[in-house]
């Protein structure tokens, strides 16, 4: 069922019953009261826990987990519910859950969001940084202080400095489609049988193997622009395709004679370029099997087959 | 490895409009499939090598007419970034069917980019129509310059057509004289970037063509996807294309199996000489 069809009124073909998030009254203990009559009445038993942790961002990846459009209902009708969001879920402290996506890199000078961060850590399962700020520190890196009504404000840090993180999900503002991806391959990473698992993991990993980076201490994959720059030209890997350009929200990329001219003084450290040049990383089985992972995709959110 | 990957069908063709195949690079299928596509509103533009501001150097464009795709016609041997106008062509130009020639590269960028569509926002599903063509490597606009100017001895205002093709580069220029060289003297000015690549004939293409296997003015051409499988039928219903069966024609399939193969393997040779050049140090290889 889900949270967002009880908001809108959408007609559920059983009705459900809601119980407040209460420990449920403990059964009596009669060992003659067969177990299935306990069962939970919910249309669909198996789904994963989701939180959104919203951290210091623009509330950009909030509106593009609302652009998926009927999409966040089928996620959050059939696969996830959705335990904690600032925007549309009723609870204060952050929960046990399967996966947090969190938004927003993390203000040094805010306790609440140190401890925030470090909760989530403590409480999901899987952390997915949401967005170029929560993994690469974004436009929030540029700042220095001096702003109403926090003047003191001014060290903000990716999520991944403080916590090891999962998944990353680059991009400013990172994409809906990218978004609906991770969700449904997060689900079947925990929820699928093996060869779901097998493929959500092919598909997830590049994605994890950007966030162990970024984990890293002394990692140098904040510099973004400078990825495409030290870890693909410097490389000897750029054959000059242009889709770094294509995904740079603010135009720092163009191309000259071919390869990719970056404008450092532009680049607001999103990772979208590096993350989505084919050079960065490349998996044929992945990539190869786009036809069935496309419309394996697209039968998941369209269960009804419309 | 699979060398000339997945497909459906593999044939010899080329288009039946002598005004097409007037410069085309070889049968024309490129231009003749999009001209054909967009008439039948199966894409709505497509992206192709457009003509550039120096002579012979493309630059990526959004053509919506069959002049404009007409105009970009025949092979540059230099990097158009075709990839680079793909959001430009949904958000600009406002199509919600986009055709796409490329590279095997190309190809994989767009089908990377389909699957983990970092900072396209709704574009990458409105591609309609993926045209791969075959590749063994690619030159900077420099090094073509070089090729052609230094060693055929050519202006690359007078040139007409470059073509590589039984291991020669060939300059043809616009009053006939032909220039060649051997391919041997081109090797060291390719795109680095190419001797890293494992694929030849454009794996991931909806369709992929190119002149090896097949005779002079024609191309072989393989249909990959069900998508491309769908609009290759119905485009040789409409009798836009004649075609042979692979098998029918000379070389045919083993000289395009022998040169992927031949690519394949000196490149993972490439990568595995990359991973050790150092002293206990190496250079990163993209494959997961
Ligand atoms: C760098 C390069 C290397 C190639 N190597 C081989 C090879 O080894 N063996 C082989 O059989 N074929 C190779 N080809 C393909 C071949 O040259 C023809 O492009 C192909 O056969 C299509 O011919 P056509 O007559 O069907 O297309 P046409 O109707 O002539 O159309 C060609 C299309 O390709 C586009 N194009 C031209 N230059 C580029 C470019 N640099 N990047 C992206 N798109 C471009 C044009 O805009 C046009 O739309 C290569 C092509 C390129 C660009
Ligand atoms: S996306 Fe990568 S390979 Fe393509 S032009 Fe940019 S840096 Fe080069
Ligand atoms: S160059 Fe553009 S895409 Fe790359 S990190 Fe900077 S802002 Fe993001
Ligand atoms: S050889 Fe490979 S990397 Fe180089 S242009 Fe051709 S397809 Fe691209």
């Amino acid at each position: 069922m889900g949270l967002l069809s009880l908001i809108f009124g959408r007609k559920e073909k059983k009705p459900v019953e809601v119980k407040p998030p209460q420990p449920v009254a403990t059964p009596k203990p009669v060992a003659s009261v067969k177990q299935e009559s306990h069962k939970e009445e919910r249309p669909v038993s198996n789904k994963i826990t989701l939180g959104h942790v919203h951290m210091s961002g623009c509330i950009g990846c909030c509106v593009s987990i609302a652009d998926t459009y009927g999409g966040l209902f089928t996620l959050l009708d059939n696969y996830a519910d959705l335990v904690y969001s600032l925007t549309l879920v009723d609870v204060r402290h952050i929960p046990k859950m399967d996966v947090a996506l969190v938004e927003g890199s993390v203000c040094l000078q805010d306790e609440l969001s140190i401890e925030e961060i470090k909760e989530t850590r403590e409480r999901a399962t899987v952390v997915v940084a949401l967005g170029g700020c929560s993994a690469y520190g974004n436009i929030t890196r540029f700042s220095r202080g001096g702003q109403f009504n926090q003047p003191q404000h001014e060290s903000y840090v990716p999520i991944s400095k403080l916590i090891d993180v999962d998944v990353y999900i680059p991009g400013c503002a990172p994409n809906p489609e990218v978004i609906r991806n991770v969700a449904v391959m997060a689900y079947l990473l925990l929820k699928g049988n093996d060869a779901q698992k097998k493929l959500a993991t092919a598909y997830l990993a590049p994605l994890m193997a950007l966030a162990k980076d970024g984990s890293r201490i002394e990692s140098d994959s904040e510099a973004c622009g400078c990825d495409i720059m030290l870890k693909v030209i410097n490389q000897g890997l750029c054959m000059g395709c242009g889709t770094c350009a294509a995904s740079c929200p603010v135009f720092a990329i163009s191309m000259e004679y071919g390869k990719p001219n970056i404008d450092r003084e532009m680049c607001i450290k999103c990772g979208a370029c590096y993350s989505s040049c084919p050079r960065s990383f490349f998996s044929f089985d992945v990539c190869g099997d786009y036809e069935n992972i496309l419309g394996a995709i697209t039968a998941a959110m369209n269960p009804g087959g419309n | 490895m699979d060398m000339l990957g997945k497909y459906k069908t593999c044939v010899a063709a080329r288009s039946t409009s002598s005004e097409i195949l007037k410069s085309s690079q070889d049968g024309g299928i490129v231009t003749q499939m999009f001209i054909y596509a967009l008439e039948e509103g199966i894409i709505d533009g497509a992206i192709v090598a457009g003509p550039g501001d120096e002579p012979w150097k493309p630059k990526p464009m959004v053509a919506t007419t069959p002049e404009e795709i007409l105009a970009a016609r025949g092979t540059r041997y230099n990097i158009s970034p075709n990839m680079a106008v793909i959001k430009e062509s949904v958000r600009k130009y406002g199509l919600d069917k986009v055709g796409i020639v490329g590279t095997p590269c190309q190809m994989q960028a767009l089908r990377k980019a389909q699957l983990y569509p970092v900072g396209m926002r709704y574009v990458t599903d409105k591609i309609a129509l993926a045209m791969g063509i075959f590749c063994m490597e690619n030159f900077s606009y420099q090094s073509m310059k070089q090729i052609v100017e230094d060693h055929c001895n050519v202006d690359l205002h007078s040139l007409k057509k470059t073509d590589i093709g039984k291991g020669k580069y060939w300059a043809y220029t616009n009053r006939g004289a032909v220039s060649q060289i051997p391919l041997k003297v081109t090797h060291k000015y390719e795109q680095p970037g190419c001797h890293v690549c494992l694929d030849y004939v454009a794996n991931m293409g909806d369709i992929s063509t190119g002149s090896v296997g097949s005779p002079d003015g024609w191309s072989t051409v393989f249909v990959r996807s069900t998508n491309g499988d769908n609009i290759w039928k119905k485009a040789v219903e409409a009798g836009v294309f004649e075609v042979k069966a692979i098998d029918s024609v000379k070389p045919g399939l083993d000289l395009v199996t022998k040169l992927a193969t031949e690519k394949i393997t000196k490149n993972q040779k490439e990568l595995e000489h990359r991973a050790k050049m150092g002293v206990n140090k190496g250079l990163r290889n993209p494959y997961i």
